[in-house]
């Protein structure tokens, strides 16, 4: 058969001029024509085709909800987070990593330095005290490990900043002010957990603790703070009264915890070393707040790009369901697709005819999908009262990849579909 | 149209030999013309060609020898693609299987004929329409072919051949499916049709169809002898020759 069809190829001479003496109007197939008949195709085997189109649904629909659940999650604003970590600056002394006899790099007036920069609500330096093992934090000058002898506390030096900084709140009295600081004052605020191993319940009776053999005034007990929840654990004396005593920090201990407004951290992240000291920023490593949708971009990440993979996988699942079913019908209908080519029908539009059917089929999918995806996205945000985010990109192009995985899945099919010979198809 | 006056049908030396090995003589270059306005049946044992020469009648496949005239037009220097055309619009097909598509009622598997045609959509179904009130179906456009007996199913298959008003009405078997009565109610229109100026060919196994066409072909062996002379028959015509013969 193929042969004598080459041979009469050969044998003829392809003159279009014959069809245009005759005006023979060619075949046409006009698109409104592919559209009702793709359609038709379609219809007329609806559970065929919801079978058929379901692996494209599960592959956009899980596409969907994919991106939308991280969209949704990554626009979700956590107050908790952001009134605290978001506002919150931390500047650490790294002079030595530039300098090795360079001394403490917090100038005497940091505080007031960091509160001129706009945003800054509170800033506070502070270090801990390296005190030797055996120097104890008592309530009495002598004991014998009976009366409150306690080792183990930590004793830090701190600027008054740093209590406002860190949101504490008094149990009882006042934490120590700029001038108790100014002067070297030998006082100190105890945590609530350091004042109950000591003993101390009040502070009616002026009491005073010895760290080694000296004496401080307690001034105040911290019952809780907002950060640094450490200092409920620790004695806290001022800088200059630790300085004095102790001597500087060892390199690299001192800190600075700046708490800002609101949306002021990344810019006071990045102006604090100057301000500190003009003359050698890079004494400072100033740590910003991380950012909260970074944050959640990067825990999801793995995650989400795992379930894309899956969708993808469902897509390819789709496009083979999409593939065998078309591939099938072409057989089946090659009656069909005899009788259109005897009415007229070139190869080629009998080729439009199945790439539509499986382009229509891989769209449906793709509209079915794109409506469960938003759907589920929408009732986890509604359980979770969340506020549902869909990038409109995601929702516009969801569709799209449903009618390429129905395209290319009728690829083969469709050229399949135009190599029937109509003599060959007409006879059964 | 073209030469109102040029035969429906005309083969020069039309033959095709499926080249070997060995070659195969489907269908020995012949003679045959037939006018406008003919009822001719070509009949012949299965086997015999009648494929072959329905194929080369209906442009579906193309003769190694000879030249086709259609209409006045050598369809052998046309392209592939002006074939089907032609062959969409002046060849109405009705075969022995119907065809019908089973999803579709009457009125949309006649609309069918008039896809590729470019008829104007909104003509479809008002032609369509009137093409199956003409084959006495009326009553019945938006049946399914499975509601309707294989005589109906048939004359919606003529209706659709009918629509885009061909030249030539070619018909494969078209009572090979149907039972006596149905056979008859086919063939009653295929007369009726004819009457009205439809060129109709038939293609047949069947003497008794072939006896209700005014003029016969025989095909044996791939050779057709046009000739008023009815072939060897196995058994004779229950109609009287006269009518067959004309």
């Amino acid at each position: 058969m193929k042969g004598a069809i080459g041979a009469r190829s050969l044998i003829r001479a392809r003159t279009p001029r014959a069809a245009a003496e005759h005006r023979i109007p060619p075949s046409v197939f006009g698109w409104r024509d592919v559209l009702s008949e793709s359609l038709a195709g379609m219809l007329q085997r609806p559970a065929r085709s919801a079978l058929t189109a379901l692996g494209t649904v599960l592959g956009v629909g899980t596409f969907v909800a994919i991106l939308g659940l991280t969209a949704t999650a990554s626009a979700q604003i956590d107050t908790r987070f952001n009134a605290l970590s978001a506002t919150e600056v931390s500047i650490e002394d790294v002079a030595h990593e530039q300098d090795e006899f360079a001394g403490l790099a917090f100038p005497a007036d940091a505080d007031a330095r960091i509160g001129r920069l706009h945003g800054v609500e509170h800033a506070g330096v502070y270090w801990p005290v390296r005190l030797d093992p055996d120097t104890p934090v008592r309530s009495s000058p002598v004991g014998d490990g009976s009366t409150g002898t306690q080792s183990g506390i930590d004793v830090v030096a701190a600027s008054p900043g740093v209590f406002a900084a860190a949101g504490t709140r008094l149990a009882e009295g006042r934490v120590y002010d700029a001038y108790a600081s100014d002067q070297a004052a030998p006082v100190a605020v105890i945590g609530a957990g350091v004042a109950e191993r000591l003993g101390i319940t009040t502070l009616e009776t002026h009491p005073a603790i010895f760290i080694g053999s000296r004496p401080f005034t307690v001034t105040g007990i911290v019952s809780a703070t907002d950060r640094k929840a450490d200092l409920l654990l620790s004695v806290v004396v001022p800088r200059t009264t630790a300085e004095r005593i102790w001597g500087a920090p060892e390199s690299g201990g001192a800190k600075m915890l700046v708490s800002t407004r609101l949306g002021a951290a990344t810019q006071i992240a990045h102006e604090a070393a100057t301000a500190l000291r003009p003359d050698h920023p890079a004494y400072f490593k100033v740590v910003p707040p991380p950012d909260p949708r970074a944050l959640r971009t990067g825990v999801g990440d793995d995650l989400s790009r795992l379930f894309l993979l899956l969708a993808a996988i469902c897509l390819v699942i789709g496009a083979v369901g999409i593939a065998n079913t078309t591939l099938v019908a072409v057989l089946e209908r090659t009656g069909e697709i005899g009788l259109r080519r005897a009415l007229g029908a070139r190869g080629r539009h009998i080729t439009v005819q199945f790439l539509a059917e499986s382009a229509a089929l891989g769209t449906l999918g793709g509209l079915v999908g794109t409506s469960l995806g938003v759907l589920t996205v929408v009732t986890v945000a509604a359980i979770r009262d969340w506020t549902p985010v869909i990038h409109p990109a995601t929702a516009a192009t969801a569709p799209a990849i449903g009618l390429l995985t129905g395209l290319l899945a009728g690829l083969y099919p469709a050229w399949r579909a135009a190599r029937v010979e109509p003599a060959e198809a007409l006879r059964r | 149209m073209t030469a109102a006056s040029a035969p429906v049908i005309e083969f020069r030396g039309v033959g095709l030999t499926y080249p070997g090995p060995p070659p195969v003589a489907a269908l020995r270059p012949c003679e045959l013309t037939i006018e406008r306005g003919e009822f001719v049946a070509v009949v012949g044992p299965s086997g015999s060609g009648k494929s072959t020469f329905l194929n080369i009648a209906g442009l579906l496949d193309g003769p190694t020898s000879g030249t086709y005239l259609l209409d006045g037009i050598d369809t052998g220097a046309l392209r592939d693609a002006d074939r089907t055309a032609l062959r969409g619009r002046r060849i109405g097909f009705v075969f022995q299987s119907f065809h019908l598509l089973p999803q579709r009622s009457a009125v949309e598997n006649v609309t069918l004929a008039m896809v590729y045609n470019g008829a104007p959509r909104r003509d479809r179904v008002p032609l369509a329409r009137r093409a199956l009130e003409r084959v006495g179906l009326g009553h019945r456009i938006d049946a399914l072919p499975t509601r309707l007996s294989g005589g109906e199913r048939q004359r919606v298959a003529i209706a659709r051949a009918l629509v885009a008003r061909p030249s030539l009405l070619l018909c494969d078997e078209p009572t090979g499916n149907l039972d006596t009565a149905n056979a008859e109610s086919v063939l009653a229109l295929l007369e009726e049709l004819h009457a009205d100026g439809m060129t109709v060919l038939v293609i047949t196994h069947d003497p008794l169809v072939a006896a209700r066409a005014e003029r016969t072909v025989a095909i044996r062996d791939g050779v057709l002898s046009d000739g008023p002379e009815m072939p060897e028959t196995p058994n004779t015509p229950e109609t009287p020759s006269s009518e067959a013969v004309a």
